[in-house]
C-alpha cells in the first residue's frame, strides 16, 4: 500500500439485525449470515456475470461452491427481501496483511435500491463488534459508483497503479 | 509459432512455465523462457534461473533460457519484438484472500505496450 488508509466511525451504524423500506416500498432485512447456504448460492446463480469483479463471484458451480467455502469462514451479512437474498457483504482475513478484504455483492434487480450501502454499514459495524479494525478492498476503476460509496463511508485511496483501485480504511468508535 | 514466456518468480509465473512447457511439449513451437527481474518477489534471480533450467529439462522440451536485466515488462516487450516472436505468455495474475485476481505490474506493462500477442495463463 502507498497512501494512507482512511477512517470510518462505526459508532452511528445500526448492528444486523436491522430492516429498512426501500423507496419502492419493500421491506429489506439486513441480518448476519446464519447457515441460509442454498438461499446465497441461489442469489449468485442469479448473478449477472457482467456484474463479476476481478473473477468473482465464479460462474461455474464447483468454483462457487469452492469460493462460499472461503468466503463463509469470515463476517458475512446478507439482505434479504421476501425470502430471497438480494445482497451479501463478506469480510475475509487476510494474514498476511493483518487486515480483512470487502466485497458486496447486490443483485442486478435490486441495485439502486440502497441495499448496498445499509449492508455495509451493518458489516463494518458488525465488523467492529468482531474486533476487525483494518479493512480493504480493491474496486476496478470503472466502477465510479461503488468508489463513491467506499469513499463516502470514509475509505480512501491506498494504491491506483494497477488496472484496480485499493483502497483501506481503520474502523474506530468514538 | 515462437512463444517467449516471461518469468520474474511469483507464483502465477511459476504456473505459466508449467503450462507452456506442457504446450510445448505436444506442440513442438519454439520457446525461449526469459526470466525477468520482479520487484514485486523476494526471491532471488539466480534461483528462478536454476528453477527454470530444472523445469525444461524435466520436461525435454527444446527451450532456451535467458536472463533480461532491466526494467521487466519493457525488457521483455523488446526482446520479443525484436526477436520476431509471435506471443509473449506470462502468468495471469495472483489472487488474493477473497478470491479476486490481481494481475501483476509487469503483465498490465506488458498488456498496454506490447505489439506482440499476449497470452496470460490463468
Amino acid at each position: 500500500m502507498n497512501g494512507d488508509s482512511g477512517v470510518t466511525d462505526v459508532s452511528d451504524f445500526s448492528v444486523p439485525p436491522f430492516e429498512f423500506e426501500t423507496k419502492e416500498g419493500n421491506t429489506v432485512e439486513v441480518r448476519e449470515y446464519d447457515g441460509e447456504r442454498d438461499a446465497l448460492r441461489g442469489m449468485y446463480e442469479e448473478f449477472d456475470p457482467a456484474d463479476r469483479a476481478q473473477g468473482i463471484p465464479p460462474v461455474r458451480d464447483d468454483a462457487l461452491e469452492s469460493w462460499l467455502d472461503t468466503v463463509l469462514e469470515g463476517v458475512n451479512v446478507v439482505a434479504w427481501c421476501e425470502g430471497d437474498v438480494a445482497g451479501h457483504t463478506t469480510l475475509v482475513s487476510d494474514e498476511r496483511l493483518d487486515a480483512h478484504e470487502l466485497a458486496i455483492f447486490v443483485l442486478q434487480c435490486h441495485q439502486g435500491e440502497g441495499i448496498g450501502s445499509r449492508l455495509m454499514y451493518g458489516t463494518l459495524a458488525l465488523a467492529y463488534e468482531r474486533g476487525v479494525r483494518d479493512v480493504w478492498l480493491t474496486v476496478e476503476r470503472w466502477n465510479h459508483a461503488a468508489v463513491r460509496l467506499y469513499k463516502k463511508v470514509g475509505f480512501e485511496v491506498t494504491s491506483q497503479e494497477s488496472f484496480e483501485i485499493e483502497m483501506a480504511t481503520r474502523l474506530v468508535s468514538r | 509459432m515462437k512463444t517467449v514466456l516471461g518469468i520474474g518468480g511469483s507464483d502465477d509465473s511459476i504456473r505459466a512455465l508449467e503450462h507452456t512447457l506442457d504446450r510445448v511439449e505436444k506442440t513442438g513451437d519454439e520457446l525461449v523462457v526469459a526470466v525477468v527481474e520482479n520487484p514485486d518477489t523476494e526471491k532471488d534471480p539466480r534461483e528462478i534461473l536454476d528453477h527454470v533450467k530444472e523445469r525444461v529439462e524435466a520436461h525435454e522440451a527444446d527451450a532456451d533460457v535467458v536472463r533480461l536485466e532491466g526494467h521487466p515488462g519493457s525488457a521483455l516487450v523488446e526482446f520479443a519484438e525484436d526477436g520476431d516472436f509471435n506471443e509473449i505468455v506470462l502468468g495471469g495474475g495472483e489472487r488474493s484472500a477473497m478470491g479476486k485476481i490481481q494481475m501483476g505490474h509487469i503483465a498490465e506493462f506488458v498488456l498496454l505496450n506490447s505489439h506482440v500477442t499476449v497470452k496470460l495463463v490463468r
